[in-house]
């Protein structure tokens, strides 16, 4: 630190945010990869049906394809929110 | 046994060309007889890094469409006469490639006893860069510590290991060296940057080499010469590390500590 540095503005340490979504997203688009390829346009397709119903947003359906030994597991979750349904 | 290598990553701007030309040119200096082509159809650029723009006659289009012969459009290089740049088409579309010219092209080099052919890939994850990595035995992956270029990056990985080549046939898998380029110790000490521990635990795979940003590598290009033959930069020392290790030899990263300033720049700031 030298005396004039205080006249500069240093900015944040901002590496381990980084590494942190970094961990996050490329574990999640690793649990995806070699899946189907329809996977995203179901997840499309299932979105558009819920918000005939229901006003969900599109971080509120999860899609997950599981491998287990000799059979796959196709995972849904809807969030709902609070409050009443659309219609 | 010709080795093919392909340089990618994904991402644009993070070093690929600058990568190609100074492996292919590391490995010449090795004594292997090399080859480095420019898989960037339309955005040719590897020729002005490696310094022979003025001579391009013939590219790897014309050696695909059958309109020049290999010999023709091979360009020797001025420093190492083991070393042979065959520059990418700047009139064609992307589509001018295709699996079966690469593959005939890559053939006749193993019959001109090629011990490395080097594929510069162009950005992305389209014809061309597939192309590039198609064939290859080695994939250098290069990546910039920086969130886009890391997931890129990890996107490429997953390509390597599934639509290749090898991949398909269920052969062996690519080789996969993960090269950190502009790299800035100063500012991964600061907490500013991602540091190489940091790549390596989100990507899972160890680096062949580390290449620190340095303004060698801006002047080498202006110069046309590979930046792995400035002898006074930083970044070309670990250039000549990472291609003794690409060979197999044993060398300890260098360069990753930070530069510790002078006292006048300390009080007054640079």
């Amino acid at each position: 630190m030298g005396i004039l540095d205080f006249l500069k503005r240093k900015p944040e340490p901002s590496a381990g945010v980084a590494k942190e979504r970094l961990r996050i997203i490329v574990a999640q688009e690793r649990s995806t990869r070699g899946g189907p390829d329809y996977l995203p346009l179901l997840r499309n397709e299932l979105l558009e049906v819920i918000r005939k119903y229901v006003n969900v947003d599109v971080e509120a359906v999860n899609i997950n394809l599981e491998r287990d030994s000799g059979h796959e597991v196709l995972e849904l979750s809807v969030a709902l929110p609070d409050g009443k349904p659309v219609i | 046994m010709t080795e093919i290598i392909v340089v990618t990553s994904g991402k644009g701007g993070v070093g690929k060309t600058t990568t190609s030309a100074s492996l292919a040119t590391g490995l010449a200096m090795a004594g292997k007889k090399v080859a480095v082509i420019d898989f960037d159809v339309g955005l040719r650029n590897l020729d002005l890094i490696m310094g022979c723009e003025r001579r391009v006659v013939y590219d790897f289009v014309n050696v695909v469409h059958g309109e020049a012969t290999l010999k023709q459009a091979l360009i020797k290089d001025k420093r190492h006469e083991n070393l042979f740049v065959l520059a990418a088409s700047q009139t064609r579309d992307k589509d001018a490639l295709t699996q079966e010219g690469v593959e005939k092209v890559l053939d006749e080099m193993a019959k001109e006893n090629f011990d490395y052919v080097v594929c510069d890939s162009p950005a992305g994850i389209e014809k061309g860069a597939h192309l590039a990595m198609y064939f290859a035995d080695h994939a250098v992956v290069v990546v910039n510590p920086e969130v886009s270029s890391v997931r890129d990056s990890d996107r490429i990985l997953g390509l390597l290991a599934s639509k290749t080549r090898r991949a398909e046939k269920g052969e062996s898998p690519i080789q996969q060296h993960l090269l950190l380029t502009r790299y800035n110790p100063n500012r991964v000490e600061a907490g500013e940057m991602l540091s190489v521990k940091d790549v390596e635990e989100i990507l899972g795979i160890s680096v062949v080499g580390v290449i620190p940003e340095s303004e060698n590598v801006l002047a080498a290009s202006n110069a046309g010469v590979p930046v792995i033959l400035d002898d006074n930069s930083n970044a070309g020392a670990a250039y000549k590390d990472t291609v003794a290790r690409i060979l197999g030899e044993e060398r300890p990263l260098r360069f990753l500590e930070p530069v510790k300033k002078g006292f006048l720049k300390r009080v007054f700031g640079g």
